[in-house]
């Protein structure tokens, strides 16, 4: 058996750099800006047999289902649920941040009364689940779980601890950047997000390819938090502001709630 | 200035303790004799299950509405533990997890007003989720239905539950077409 050559950070970061200008290339001939990443980016090996090669079926039918969408209450949340501090006994261990903003339509309307579930690893990087393997500590003060509904201005608002990078395995020395997962609904289902926020400054972005799955400079970078100093509070906690907008069909814009 | 879409990212492998929930398949309240189960197998371009697959389902109740109600992930307001529906109001909403042979399942009530149950899709190396819809062959006419008679007759099957028998469909997913298999239809709605 040869053995087999290690897929290093510079393989993935040159097929990352490889990506992008690909992308800006198709741009400046006129392809238009993607939001979203394109689901077959390969430097992200495990797309490379999950996504469809066939172009979706654009779907044009103001009767669709999606363009409603399931609705969350106060049955669905418990107080609790947006403080992932206040989850065990004790103190969870970590930065304590308070993350909030707002959750919008592409008409710029707030998305108000609807589920955001965010879920990360602890300050050691570790994710309360079976099959995170990272040999660094589990927290017996921190799941990592946290639900809340948006208010009538559109927003939401967790307590948490700063999260830890972690290490994954889709290349040689492969760090995720401190993130946290984001599951977002609206008022259609075809409006429905899953997404990643993470922390200003990072120096690992530019070595992972999921963030850099986006492609479009400026769409990444709407991924990215703003530290914001009065969201802090004295001698508790550092704030972070992240907005975010939802896309969806266009028919979506003018229904205003339920 | 129309504010700019957030991009979306894959769920990750981790999100198994945080977005499935007890109950999460079990849309039809308990017992309802008209219940259906629709189950099946999520698979990749090799023709491999996927363990970690997530996977959403909506659709209007068996009247027609589409307002849903809220409850689905209904919590114990003491403890914070997910109680389950109430049995009594149809959310229209499930959420299930594939297991490690890539099997889901829901059980669920037939849909009122359109033949289909909207699916959407998450799973690690997915990057952006992706909507199919289940059409259950005893609700629709795949050569007038306007989705299902506008897609060749391979495609168009991808779409279209298998009775089993005994109010039990089949419906799988291919995210990618393995050569042998068809590429199930993902849609697209701007
Ligand atoms: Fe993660």
């Amino acid at each position: 058996m040869t053995p087999q050559t290690p897929l290093t950070q510079e393989i993935i970061s040159a097929e990352i750099a490889q990506a992008r200008q690909a992308y800006a290339k198709a741009v400046e001939g006129g392809e238009p800006r993607r939001d979203h990443p394109d689901r077959g980016y390969a430097p992200y090996r495990s797309s490379v047999l999950r996504h469809p090669e066939q172009p979706l079926v654009a779907l044009d039918d103001p009767d669709a289902v999606e363009l409603s969408g399931p609705v969350f209450g106060v049955t669905d949340v418990t107080a609790l649920d947006a403080d992932l501090t206040r989850q065990h006994l004790g103190e969870p261990l970590g930065e304590r941040i308070m993350v909030t903003g707002r959750v919008l339509g592409r008409d710029g309307r707030p998305v108000r009364g609807q589920l955001v579930e965010v879920w990360q690893a602890n300050a050691s990087g570790r994710y309360a689940h079976q099959r995170d393997q990272h040999p660094a500590p589990l927290d017996p003060n921190f799941t990592g779980v946290g639900r809340c509904l948006t208010d009538d201005q559109g927003r939401y608002a967790f307590t948490t601890i700063k999260p830890g990078a972690y290490p994954w395995r889709n290349h040689d020395n492969a760090w995720r950047p401190a993130h946290i997962h984001f599951s977002l609904f609206g008022t259609a289902f075809a409006q429905r997000l899953v997404t990643q926020m993470y922390f200003p400054g990072d120096p690992l972005f530019d070595h992972d390819p999921i963030m850099q799955s986006v492609t479009d400079d400026a769409a990444r970078s709407r991924l990215v938090a703003a530290y914001d100093h009065d969201l802090s509070t004295p001698e508790w906690s550092l704030g972070y502001r992240w907005d975010i907008v939802l896309s969806g069909p266009a028919a979506t814009w003018i229904e205003e709630g339920r | 200035m129309t504010p700019q879409p957030t991009p979306s990212q894959t769920v990750g492998p981790f999100y198994g303790y945080a977005l499935p929930f007890a109950g999460g398949g079990d849309i039809a309240p308990a017992g309802h004799p008209d219940a259906i189960t629709v189950r099946g197998r999520v698979y990749d371009g090799a023709g491999d299950p996927i363990p970690d697959a997530l996977l959403e389902f909506w659709q209007p109740a068996p009247g027609g509405s589409r307002a849903g109600a809220p409850g689905s992930l209904r919590r114990d307001p003491v403890t914070g533990a997910v109680i389950g529906r109430t049995g009594l109001d149809f959310t229209g909403f499930g959420r299930v997890a594939t297991d490690a042979d890539g099997h889901y399942s829901i059980r669920t009530l037939p849909p009122g007003g359109a033949p289909y149950i909207s699916v959407c899709v998450f799973a690690r190396g997915l990057v952006h989720h992706l909507f199919t819809r289940v059409y259950l062959p005893e609700l629709t006419d795949p050569a007038t239905e306007p989705l299902l008679a506008s897609l060749p007759p391979r495609r168009r099957a991808t779409l279209l539950a298998v009775p089993e028998g005994g109010r039990v469909h089949r419906f799988d997913i291919r995210l990618q077409g393995d050569g042998v298999e068809e590429e199930t239809v993902f849609l697209d709605f701007g």
